[in-house]
C-alpha cells in the first residue's frame, strides 16, 4: 500500500475521493482551506466536480441538493464557516441525507484565532443548529486517523442517512505526516430507494422536513429519535490507553488526546497508575469505554481545549461517581504532556495515601 | 357544442372566470363544495364558445373546455 | 367534441392550498403544463422555497426537494452539478430570491449554472401573514410597513430581474405577469423558453412573473388584478430583459 507525506487537510481530500466521493462544495476559510484547494487539484480528474460556492451556506446547500440525488458528498469549513452552515445541517439531518462535514476546528468566539482548539464541540455535539437532531462526530488524533475515519465517515453517513462530521483542528489539519493509503473499505450496501434523481417508472419522490401536522411532527421526532438510539448503541468508539489497572483517568480527543498518551507514559514511569479514553466518537460519546472503568478509579482529569465542555458528558459516563476535573488550554494553546501530569498530580495527590484530595 | 366544466371540487369561488367570461355566461352558484366554496358554474352552455379565457385565468385549474 | 382544456399531467390531482384567486396556481399551471409538453417531467427535479411558494412540491408530479429558505438556487445547483443530464428548477417568492437568498441567485447566475429558475412577485410575504418585501411598492401599506413603504428608511422596491439580467452568466431573463389571458400566454412561452435554454446547456435562465396576493392586499381576486395591473405595471417593466443570441435561436 501506498505511504505518502502529506499535511492533515490534504490526507483527507485524498480520503473523500478514495471514498468514491463525487462531489465537493466550501468555501474557503483558515485552517480548512487546504481540503478545498486539495481537492480541486484532485477530484476533477477523477470525474468529480469541486465548487467554490458564494459563501458557506450556499456551499451546505449544494452539498443538501446533491446529497438528496445519492452521489457522495463532502464540505470542509472551520468554526466561523460551520456555524453559517448551520441552518443547512439541520434541513439535512432532517432530510436525512448522508454527507460529510469537516469542522477544521479554530479557537473563539467570534472570528477567533487560527491555533488548534476545541471549542466546537458542544456545536458539533449537541445538534448545532436548530431542532433536535445529532451528527455523528468523529475525532482523529493523527494523520492515519484522518485518512482512515474520513473514509469511514461516508459510509457511516450512508449506513444511516445522517450528516457526519469529522472534528479536527489547525495543529492536525496542517501537520504533515506520514499516512498509508489504504484501499476503500467495503462500502455497505446501502437502500437508495429514497433518491431524487427523476420519477421515471415510479412515484414522484419529495424530499423536504416541512410538516405543519403535529402528530405527523411527533412521529418524526420519533423516527429520528429511534436511529440516534441505534447509532448510540452500535456506534460508541473509543480508544484505551493503559486503562486495564489504571486509577486515574485522562479523558481527551484529538490533538489533546495525542498528548495525553505521552502523560500516562510519562506518569507510569513515576508510578501512577494512570490510563486514557480517546474518545473517537464525540458523538455518540463513549460512555461503554468509561462506565465500565468508574469502580476502579480514584479520579479523572479531562484535557480540553476550551472552557470545558466535554467535562459535561464524562460526568454523565461516570455517574459523578469519581471526582472529575479539568484540564484545559485555550486561545490556541496546546498543554505540555508535562503541565497535565503536575496538574493531575496536584489535584490528586496520586503518591500520597492514595486517599483522594478534593 | 363548445363547453366549459367546471370541476367542482377545485374551485374556489373566485370569481376570475365570472370576470373574464365575454359572453358573461359563468357564474357563482349556490351549490356548495366539500371545501364549503359556492362553486362556479356556466349558467348557459348554449352560448359557450369555447374560447378558454374562463380556463386560461383559473388559479385552481378548475375548468375544462370542450369544442 | 374534443377537450381543448384540460388539467395537465404535470400537475396532480391535489388541490393547490392556495388562498382563492391567488396567481401562484396559475403559475404552477404554466410550468406543469410547459413539463409536458417538453416531455420532461421524469426528468425534471423541482425545488421548493419556503413560503406560499412551498406548497409547490406538493402540486406538481416531477421529483422535488424542498430548501431552506432562500437557498433554493444553491440546493439546485447541488443537484444540477450532481445530475447534469436532469432539468432543475426553483419556484420561489419574492422575498426567497431578491431578500433571504439574494447571494444565491446573483452567483447562480454568475455561474451561468444550468438551472430554471421562477421567481413569482406578490409585492408581499404572503405566508407569514403580509410583511414587507423587497418588491413591495413605495407607500404600499403592509403589516411591517403600515403607514406604507418609506423609501427614506426601507428603501426602494428592487426590480430584480434588471439585476440578474446584467449578470453575464444569465442568458435568458424575462418579466411577465398572469393579470389577463394575454399576459398569461407570454407568462408560458417565458416559462418554456427558459426550460430550453437549460435544455440547450445555455446558462441560467429567470422568469419573474407579477402574482397576486388578494388575501393580503386586502382585496377580492378581480380587483387585486386590477391593482397589479394599476401599481406593479409601471414598476415592472415587462418582456424579455435579456436573451443571447443563441436563446434567439432555440
Amino acid at each position: 500500500m501506498e505511504k505518502v507525506l502529506l499535511k492533515g487537510n490534504e490526507i483527507i481530500g485524498e480520503a473523500a475521493i478514495r471514498s468514491g466521493c463525487k462531489l465537493f462544495f466550501g468555501y474557503p476559510i483558515t485552517p480548512s482551506t487546504e481540503v478545498i484547494e486539495y481537492l480541486s487539484a484532485n477530484l476533477p480528474s477523477q470525474g468529480g466536480t469541486v465548487l467554490q460556492a458564494e459563501d458557506e451556506i450556499g456551499a451546505i446547500n449544494m452539498c443538501y441538493g446533491a446529497a438528496c440525488t445519492g452521489n457522495r458528498v463532502l464540505t470542509a469549513s472551520s468554526s466561523p464557516g460551520i456555524s453559517l452552515k448551520q441552518e443547512g445541517i439541520s434541513y439535512a439531518a432532517a432530510v436525512e441525507l448522508p454527507m460529510v462535514l469537516v469542522n477544521v476546528n479554530r479557537c473563539g468566539p467570534g472570528l477567533g484565532g487560527l491555533g488548534p482548539a476545541q471549542s466546537d464541540y458542544f456545536q458539533s455535539t449537541k445538534g448545532g443548529g436548530h431542532g433536535d437532531y445529532r451528527l455523528i462526530v468523529l475525532a482523529p488524533s493523527k494523520a492515519q486517523e484522518l485518512y482512515d475515519y474520513t473514509m469511514e465517515a461516508f459510509d457511516l453517513a450512508d449506513r444511516y442517512r445522517n450528516p457526519v462530521m469529522v472534528h479536527t483542528d489547525g495543529f492536525l489539519g496542517q501537520t504533515m505526516e506520514p499516512v498509508v493509503l489504504k484501499d476503500r473499505p467495503e462500502a455497505p450496501e446501502v437502500d437508495q430507494s429514497w433518491v431524487v434523481n427523476g420519477c421515471k417508472g415510479r412515484e414522484k419522490r419529495i424530499l423536504a422536513s416541512y410538516s405543519l401536522t403535529n402528530e405527523v411532527g411527533e412521529e418524526n421526532n420519533l423516527h429520528w429519535e429511534k436511529k440516534y438510539k441505534e447509532i448510540e448503541e452500535k456506534e460508541q468508539r473509543w480508544e484505551s490507553f493503559h486503562t486495564e489497572d489504571a486509577e486515574y483517568l485522562l479523558v481527551s480527543f484529538g490533538t489533546t488526546g495525542r498528548i495525553c498518551k505521552s502523560t500516562v507514559l510519562n506518569a507510569r514511569k513515576k508510578g501512577i497508575k494512570l490510563g486514557l479514553i480517546r474518545p473517537i466518537t464525540l458523538w455518540p460519546f463513549p460512555v461503554k469505554g468509561i462506565r465500565p472503568l468508574v469502580d476502579q478509579l480514584k479520579g479523572i482529569v479531562t484535557v480540553e481545549l476550551n472552557t470545558g465542555q466535554m467535562i459535561e458528558d464524562v460526568k454523565l459516563a461516570a455517574e459523578c461517581k469519581v471526582p472529575i476535573h479539568l484540564y484545559r488550554r485555550q486561545g490556541g494553546m496546546l498543554p505540555t504532556e508535562d503541565e497535565i501530569l503536575a496538574y493531575l498530580e496536584d489535584i490528586f495527590q496520586p503518591d500520597g495515601s492514595g486517599e483522594v484530595h478534593e | 357544442m363548445p363547453k366549459a366544466i367546471v370541476l367542482e371540487k377545485y374551485c374556489k369561488s373566485c370569481s376570475l372566470c365570472v370576470e373574464i367570461c365575454p359572453m358573461k355566461i359563468m357564474a357563482i352558484s349556490e351549490k356548495t363544495n366539500e371545501k364549503g366554496y359556492f362553486v362556479a358554474t356556466c349558467v348557459d352552455q348554449e352560448k359557450c364558445t369555447g374560447c378558454t379565457l374562463c380556463a386560461t385565468v383559473c388559479p385552481d385549474v378548475a375548468i375544462e373546455v370542450y369544442k | 367534441m374534443k377537450k381543448v382544456f384540460e388539467r395537465t399531467k404535470g400537475l396532480s390531482d391535489a388541490h393547490f392550498t392556495f388562498c382563492p384567486g391567488c396567481t401562484h396556481g396559475t403559475i404552477m399551471r404554466l410550468i406543469a403544463e410547459v413539463m409536458e409538453e417538453l416531455n420532461i417531467i421524469e426528468d425534471t427535479i423541482g425545488v421548493s422555497p419556503v413560503g406560499c411558494a412551498g406548497f409547490c412540491q406538493d402540486f406538481f408530479t416531477c421529483d422535488f426537494v424542498g430548501a431552506a429558505h432562500g437557498r433554493a438556487q444553491a440546493v439546485a445547483t447541488g443537484i444540477k452539478r450532481s445530475l447534469p443530464d436532469k432539468m432543475v428548477f426553483t419556484y420561489q417568492g419574492d422575498g426567497d430570491i431578491a431578500a433571504i437568498g439574494t447571494q444565491h441567485a446573483i452567483h447562480s447566475a454568475a455561474r451561468g449554472e444550468r438551472i430554471t429558475s421562477i421567481m413569482v412577485n406578490n409585492a408581499i410575504y404572503g405566508m407569514t401573514g403580509g410583511q414587507m418585501a423587497p418588491t413591495t411598492l413605495e407607500g404600499m401599506k403592509t403589516t411591517t410597513s403600515p403607514f406604507g413603504r418609506d423609501p427614506v428608511s426601507a428603501g426602494m422596491p428592487m426590480d430584480f430581474p434588471k439585476i440578474i439580467a446584467n449578470i453575464p452568466g444569465a442568458v435568458y431573463v424575462a418579466s411577465v405577469s398572469v393579470d389577463s389571458p394575454k399576459n398569461i400566454n407570454k407568462a408560458k412561452k417565458a416559462i418554456k423558453k427558459a426550460f430550453q435554454v437549460q435544455q440547450a446547456g445555455l446558462g441560467f435562465a429567470l422568469v419573474s412573473i407579477l402574482s397576486t396576493c388578494p388575501t393580503n392586499w386586502g382585496m377580492s381576486p378581480v380587483d387585486s388584478l386590477d391593482w397589479l395591473r394599476e401599481n406593479m405595471l409601471p414598476i415592472y417593466e415587462l418582456g424579455v430583459l435579456k436573451e443571447i443570441e443563441e436563446v434567439k435561436n432555440l
